[in-house]
């Protein structure tokens, strides 16, 4: 198993290799493309067959550092994510082969299968090496991506918030894994786990890799590159940076906090996940609800559900502090769960804003309308996303929800009374979250595709068909199908599960559904889907029964509108609800605490003949209290160390000199212990 | 070899003397006295070299002897007076540092150079640690001499003096091949003669051998 791992990572390395081949012509792209299409469905072949048999032992590859072989290995949690990343690679290289319709410059070829290489490579990694070594190249390879529509002033601005951040997150990764291996003095995970950190070194452990996985995963406060680097990068890079990428750095995060730090972190370890979680959750969502291009309103969207992952993990680390391993495993489970839904969602909204662009030549919402009639497939896939995305049942979205805030419901069983308020504070926010989300989809579909056209090449988008079709079919009837069967599903993914709650025997879920215990409440999704479908075929029927012989045909109620004047033959856009005026009620209720959204109107002094003005708008709270800051204080040590350049000979002799004796002074003191 | 035998306590006196003409070099305000200064620590480097080919046994530590011998106690010294005559420096007095700052900063770094060297080399005989101790001593005191002098040939004379420091080191440890003694040497006249130059470039240029000179002139070409 470990062998075909490794040969489709060197098959990835070689397709990224052959990749400037392949940039002079089209089937050069369709080759690359199919290349890693099928190099997805391995990756989601060999995590099936690691969480069906059982994993696989740590294997040295005949490569590595100079210290010691690269280590591979596969057990239930890596591959539940490399079940992720194959799901989403497949779709995404689908849809790119879909679109591959002209010659496609190298800067575009080349990073794709490095990026979905380096993502196999953390995933399969067994030491800390090997690790840090594929998040770094999913880093580098996801910026070129990001990067690779550079001719955009607003491009090239997000690739360099995106590249800061990446190398924030390398600079918070590389030193936790080095606290980590201080230790055993070794980098492989075993002898990790074996000498797990202690004392403040664990406390360093916790916020580096807090840090560092969240900065790549779209924790707030480190969210901020999401919302502009998801536009910037081509659809399907951005769909699987959405669906696999922030859920490699949640395994990154899991991998060091559950599994590395030994079986016993104290309780309050779960708090700062709980607490950032439930942050970016409400950060997200309402943002959400607010964006006016479709792409960051699904960038925002993935902010949230990052959070509602991250507060399961918090949740699973606080019940294993409080030695309640089958509520741990329930909370696990639910992040797990959600992770996977959200990363097919997700992947398809992905996808199907792609379709959208492609098509009607435009991200913003203000420009699209009434695409459900000139691309009903794209349309009825998206619909399945967006109402997962919304939590509704039967779909995938619903049942992980549903599971999350059972866990977050048992969080009283906790002793500490501290704990309980920041659950109970957590389920609010999470169950707000969900509204939030909701509000945001509903917004998003029915802005895009209902309603009438607002520009004439939204009236005139088509759909495209082809392998993105698959793609979009595909995930949304896997949405359906994780959403009826979560019980067999997260069996799939006991063993992840058990490693996650420190060790709790695993539960039998049921075929039928979910239980959130014994005696408390269940959910039958069949059932649950099987009343939906009576309902709607009663409903159906007795329509039909009751209605009057003999269809009559007629013109749809126009809702009161007049006929559209000869000069904009597709009626006045202004007549339709635009994106900032659907979000302005929930701007107004909630963005003026949070996101500090602001209204200002500014009348006309009487007498003058210019039009009233309304200007609203909102800003992001990283901005102005994380990264101004650090602007700043960049700027300022820019200037601080502008002046060292102007020291004299004897100074800069006396800075080497001071070092020296500081340095000597050191290995005195050392000397001395 | 330990203390109170005859081998041990003279290299251990040479070296102390090394040192002592450190501190001298550190606090000497007048321009010759720091070159009479610089000529005694070299011929006490070159005595040490000798003594130590003595109880090595090692033919190759009195070539070194010789050649620090005649670089450092008489060619370099006789080179800077000449400039010195030449650039009309003999009257030149210079205050870098007080003594009193001078003399506590030296004891510090040798003290420092002590606490570094003696617990990293346990195990080693005595005399090494000793000469290690002392070397690291001269090399310190060498590079506070650079950082308080102004004049160059006081900034020359105390990169010198650490390279005193380094030899000091080297004819210490047994076994250390020729060619590092002999490529330092050579290094030293090389220091010397680029010194030499640029001091005279300097002189001729700025008027001044005041290295603060040189800093409104950075940049410049031609």
């Amino acid at each position: 198993m470990l062998t075909a791992l490794a040969l489709l990572l060197a098959a990835m390395l070689l397709l990224g290799l052959l990749a400037p081949l392949a940039a002079a012509t089209v089937l050069g792209a369709r080759l690359l493309y199919t290349g890693t299409a099928a190099g997805a469905i391995g990756f989601a072949l060999v995590a099936l067959a690691a969480l069906l048999g059982g994993g696989a032992e740590a294997a040295p590859l005949p490569v590595g550092p100079p210290w010691a072989p690269a280590l591979l290995a596969l057990d239930g949690l890596s591959a539940w994510f490399l079940l992720i990343l194959g799901i989403t690679g497949t779709a995404s290289s689908l849809a790119a082969l879909g679109h591959a319709v002209g010659p496609q410059p190298a800067r575009v070829l080349v990073p794709w299968p490095l990026f979905l290489g380096g993502m196999g490579l953390t995933l399969a990694a067994a030491d800390g090496f090997t690790l840090l070594l594929g998040f770094e190249a999913m880093s580098l390879a996801s910026w070129a991506l990001v990067a690779a529509d550079h001719d955009r002033a607003e491009n090239r601005e997000a690739a360099r918030l995106y590249l800061a951040f990446a190398v924030v997150s390398a600079a918070c990764l590389i030193p936790a894994v080095g606290l980590l291996a201080a230790g055993p003095r070794d980098f492989a995970f075993a002898a990790l786990r074996d000498s797990p950190p202690d004392g403040w070194r664990a406390v360093a452990v916790l916020a580096l890799a807090l840090a560092g996985a969240g900065a790549k995963a779209g924790l707030a406060p480190l969210h901020a590159w999401l919302p502009l680097a998801h536009p910037a990068a081509p659809s399907h890079v951005s769909a699987v940076m959405s669906g696999a990428m922030t859920k490699v750095a949640l395994y990154v995060l899991c991998r060091i906090l559950f599994d590395l730090c030994g079986p016993a972190q104290p309780l309050w370890w779960g708090l700062p996940l709980l607490a950032l979680g439930a942050a970016s959750a409400l950060i997200g969502a309402l943002r959400a609800n607010l964006e006016g291009d479709t792409k960051t309103l699904l960038a925002c969207s993935t902010i949230e559900n990052v959070g509602l992952v991250t507060i399961g993990l918090g949740l699973a680390l606080a019940f294993r502090g409080a030695d309640l391993a089958p509520l741990a495993a329930l909370a696990a489970g639910a992040a797990l769960l959600h992770a996977l839904n959200h990363s097919v969602f997700k992947t398809l909204l992905f996808l199907g804003a792609g379709e959208v662009l492609q098509a009607a030549l435009s991200r913003r919402l203000d420009r699209l309308g009434g695409l459900i009639r000139g691309m009903p497939w794209t349309a009825g896939a998206v619909l399945v996303g967006v109402g997962a995305a919304a939590a509704l049942p039967p779909l995938s979205g619903f049942a992980s929800e549903w599971l999350l805030l059972q866990a977050l419901l048992a969080g009283w069983r906790i002793g500490e009374f501290g704990v309980q308020i920041s659950v109970a504070a957590a389920t609010a926010v999470a169950a707000l979250a969900a509204a939030l989300a909701a509000a945001a989809m509903v917004r998003f579909f029915g802005l895009a595709f209902l309603g009438r056209p607002r520009t004439p090449r939204a009236a005139g988008a088509t759909e495209h068909g082809g392998p993105a079709r698959v793609a979009l079919v595909g995930l949304a009837a896997l949405t359906v199908l994780f959403g009826l069967l979560p019980g067999p599903l997260l069996d799939l993914g006991a063993e992840a599960v058990r490693l996650l709650s420190g060790g709790a025997l695993a539960t039998r879920w049921q075929v039928t559904g979910l239980s959130a215990g014994d005696g408390v409440a269940r959910y039958l999704p069949l059932a649950v889907a099987l009343l939906l479908a009576l309902l709607v075929a009663g409903l159906a029927l007795g329509l039909r029964r009751r209605s009057p012989p003999g269809v009559v045909l007629g013109p749809a109620w126009a809702c009161g509108f007049i006929a559209p004047p000869p000069h904009l033959p597709l009626g006045d856009p202004a007549t339709q609800p635009s994106a900032a005026g659907l979000a302005q009620p929930l701007g107004r209720m909630l963005g003026g605490a949070v996101l500090a959204a602001e209204e200002r109107v500014t009348m006309p002094d009487p007498g003058e003949t210019a039009p009233a003005r309304i200007e609203s708008g909102f800003r992001d709270p990283s901005f102005p209290w994380l990264l101004q800051p650090v602007a700043r204080l960049r700027d300022a040590l820019a200037t601080r160390a502008e002046r060292l350049r102007d020291l004299g000979i004897r100074q800069c002799l006396m800075l080497t000199f001071g070092l020296l004796v500081l340095l000597l002074a050191l290995v005195a003191m050392l000397e001395r212990q | 070899m330990t203390y109170g035998q005859l081998p041990y306590d003279i290299a251990h006196m040479l070296g102390g003397g090394v040192l002592l003409f450190s501190f001298v070099l550190l606090y000497q305000r007048r321009i010759t006295a720091v070159i009479n200064a610089f000529a005694m620590q070299g011929a006490l480097v070159a005595f040490a070299a000798a003594w130590q080919g003595v109880t090595q046994d090692a033919a190759g530590l009195f070539l070194t002897a010789a050649i620090a011998f005649g670089a450092k106690a008489v060619a370099i010294p006789l080179v800077l007076r000449a400039m010195v005559r030449r650039l009309d420096l003999e009257r030149g007095v210079e205050t870098a540092l007080g003594i009193g700052p001078s003399m506590i900063a030296g004891v510090g770094l040798v003290g420092l150079a002590i606490l570094v060297v003696l617990p990293a080399t346990t195990g080693v005989h005595a005399l090494a640690r000793e000469d290690l101790a002392l070397s690291l001593s001269v090399v310190l005191l060498g590079m506070l001499m650079m950082i308080t002098r102004r004049n160059v040939i006081g900034q020359v004379i105390g990169l010198m003096s650490l390279e005193n420091g380094l030899l000091l080191a080297a004819i210490g440890a047994a076994g250390m091949p020729l060619v590092v003694e002999l490529s330092t040497a050579a290094l030293v006249l090389v220091l010397a003669i680029v010194a030499a130059v640029i001091a005279l470039e300097m002189r001729e240029r700025l008027q001044s051998l005041d290295t603060h000179a040189l800093q409104d002139h950075r940049g410049e070409q031609g």
